[in-house]
């Protein structure tokens, strides 16, 4: 009798601690996921700061370019309202400003006066880079995204996930047609 | 298990050193260990500040060079690393780069002067990519704890071949004066000698076997960064084809470099005394990937070798397609080609060593150095007076 009884608190045992480990690991991973979000989101930011900033240095040389112009600054303010709303809704006002961005960079090829400002060359990198920024850190969050989803629907984990109320999340995806047919951006010819 | 093989050598140079001198194997692994654990403690604590201050690196911050800062910035997102590395440039013209520091928080990259000037973005991105998946996959640790065990191996032979010949006669005449064992002593003796001597080139073999392992993992994980694999073939292409050796490199920093700081020119191919695999290799690698995976840099890797084992651990492939980035958003024309790159560096170098740079309205620029004490300085070209 006293045998049968060790081996069931050895099996609960086991299975506590088995338990455990995967709940603590669906917990690193939606805090990964988290943290990418955060990641992306201090991009985001960055880029808003850096618009209005660009739209007032290119602004003197384009006289000509009132509606891309506009069209940058509508986006980004469209884009920066939408910031406490889903991740899906959220890629798509970002894609948009991402367009109108580019095509803004694309018409800046006709202006060499612009192109020899240094201002302009040292904001140019900034957001270079900050569009690179934003593509890696969604390309981490994403992969985050896909081993969390995938822990919280693969056996056994999704037991665990499902007891303790782990929910997928949400890609962040483009979608929307002109950011995947987005022209290669070129300063020059 | 690479690993475990040096340090099956280091415990069996141990023992027979041990056997020998002690009559105790137990000894000769003591001692074996303890040399390595210092030596190790060594590398763990000072390893970054002793490799950065032997390559007379210099830190830089955002705004000493924008470029490369957010390129390292960028990079350290892709890779999911949670501490902005610390960034130093070398001044070198020497075309290398190098990654260093205990664990992923404690990080540094490092370039040399020559390379920043000689890389556009892409091929930057591409060879920070290698620096960081480095850090990222702990690489430098890595290496470091088998370079202490090489060097430990190679310390303990020497001395213990050296001990063997010399002393090994008297050392003998007493053992079998004492045991009369003497046969069985000669054995020893003969065994231990030949070990001696090859223990250090095996350990010296399986060392390199791992350090180009960890090279070939460190480009597929920048291709994977960067999601770009051109990037790195390129930067290759324009490293293989550099003959200068880096000035302040040395055997055991070696690994760490993108590219092997020692190498000759025109070094044969699968060589297996290098640290680093050839980079024509690496470059064919790149280039033959389809997608921008793991799995595609494993598959890419049996091709140019015609089957055979992959390189990647199987742990780390996944199945998933990751397409590779055709769109690169920032236009190569509007870059800084290789002669403002050049200067943009040249800045930044005299910058750090505490000049002041002036530019005169005539295009010169004059180079004040901090022991200068007048208030004033005239343009050698012009004869403008610019105020300090």
């Amino acid at each position: 009798m006293p045998v049968a009884g060790y081996v069931i608190i050895g099996v609960v045992v086991v299975l506590l601690i088995i338990f455990l480990a995967i709940y603590n690991g669906l917990v690193r991973r939606r805090n990964q996921v988290k943290n990418a979000w955060a990641q992306i989101d201090v991009q985001l930011k960055r880029r808003y700061d850096l618009i209005p900033n660009l739209v007032e240095t290119v602004k003197g040389y384009m006289k000509h370019e009132r509606e891309t112009l506009e069209a940058v600054t509508k986006a980004r303010n469209l884009a920066q309202q939408l910031t406490s709303a889903g991740a899906g809704e959220r890629a798509k006002a970002e894609g948009e400003l991402s367009s109108a961005l580019s095509r803004l960079l694309a018409v800046v090829e006709r202006y060499p006066d612009l192109k020899a400002n240094q201002n302009f060359l040292a904001l140019q990198e900034e957001l270079t880079s900050t569009e690179n920024k934003i593509s890696f850190s969604r390309q981490f969050y994403n992969d985050s995204v896909l081993r969390y989803n995938n822990q919280t629907q693969m056996f056994p984990s999704n037991v665990v996930a499902n007891m303790t109320g782990f929910k997928a999340s949400e890609f962040f995806e483009v979608t929307l047609a002109a950011e995947r047919e987005a022209p290669k951006v070129s300063f020059t010819k | 298990m690479l690993t475990i093989g040096m340090g099956a050598l280091l415990i069996l140079i141990g023992y027979f050193l041990g056997l020998y001198f002690f009559d105790r194997a137990i000894a000769g692994l003591v001692i074996a260990i303890l040399v390595w654990a210092v030596l190790s403690l060594i590398a763990y604590f000072q390893g970054d500040s002793i490799l950065l201050s032997m390559s007379r690196a210099k830190k830089i911050g955002r705004d000493d060079h924008p470029r490369l800062y957010n390129v390292v910035e960028e990079m350290k997102i892709a890779s999911g690393l949670e501490k902005m590395p610390n960034i130093y440039i070398i001044d070198d013209p020497a075309l290398n780069a190098f990654a260093t520091g205990r664990d992923p928080n404690r990080a540094s990259v490092a370039i040399t002067s020559g390379l920043l000037q000689k890389l556009n973005r892409d091929e930057l991105q591409g060879v920070i990519g290698h620096e960081i998946s480095h850090i990222k996959n702990r690489d430098v640790l890595l290496m470091a704890m088998c370079s202490v065990l090489l060097g430990t191996i190679v310390l303990l032979a020497w001395y213990g071949s050296r001990f063997l010949i010399f002393g090994g006669m008297t050392r003998s005449r007493r053992s079998s004066s004492s045991r009369g064992g003497g046969q069985g002593q000669l054995i020893i003796l003969v065994v231990a000698l030949v070990f001696m001597i090859l223990a250090p080139i095996m350990a010296q073999l399986i060392y390199f076997a791992i350090s180009r392992k960890r090279e070939y993992l460190a480009d597929a994980s920048s291709a994977l960064y960067t999601r770009y694999p051109e990037g790195l073939a390129s930067a290759l292409e324009k490293l293989g084809a550099s003959t200068g050796q880096l000035k302040s490199a040395n055997k055991a920093t070696a690994p760490m470099y993108i590219i092997n700081p020692f190498r000759k020119k025109g070094m044969k191919a699968s060589d297996l005394s290098s640290t680093h695999p050839p980079i024509s290799e690496r470059i064919r690698i790149l280039r033959a990937m389809a997608g921008a995976s793991f799995n595609d840099y494993d598959q890419a890797y049996r091709q140019v070798h015609h089957g055979g084992k992959g390189v990647i651990p199987a742990a780390s492939i996944a199945a998933e397609t990751v397409p590779i980035a055709t769109m690169r958003l920032e236009g190569e024309a509007a870059e800084p080609n290789e002669i403002q790159r050049a200067r943009e560096t040249s800045d930044v170098m005299w910058r750090l060593s505490n000049y002041n740079t002036i530019t005169c309205d005539c295009g010169a620029k004059l180079r004040v150095p901090p022991n200068f004490k007048e208030p004033q300085i005239k343009c050698p070209h012009c004869g403008r007076t610019h105020q300090i």
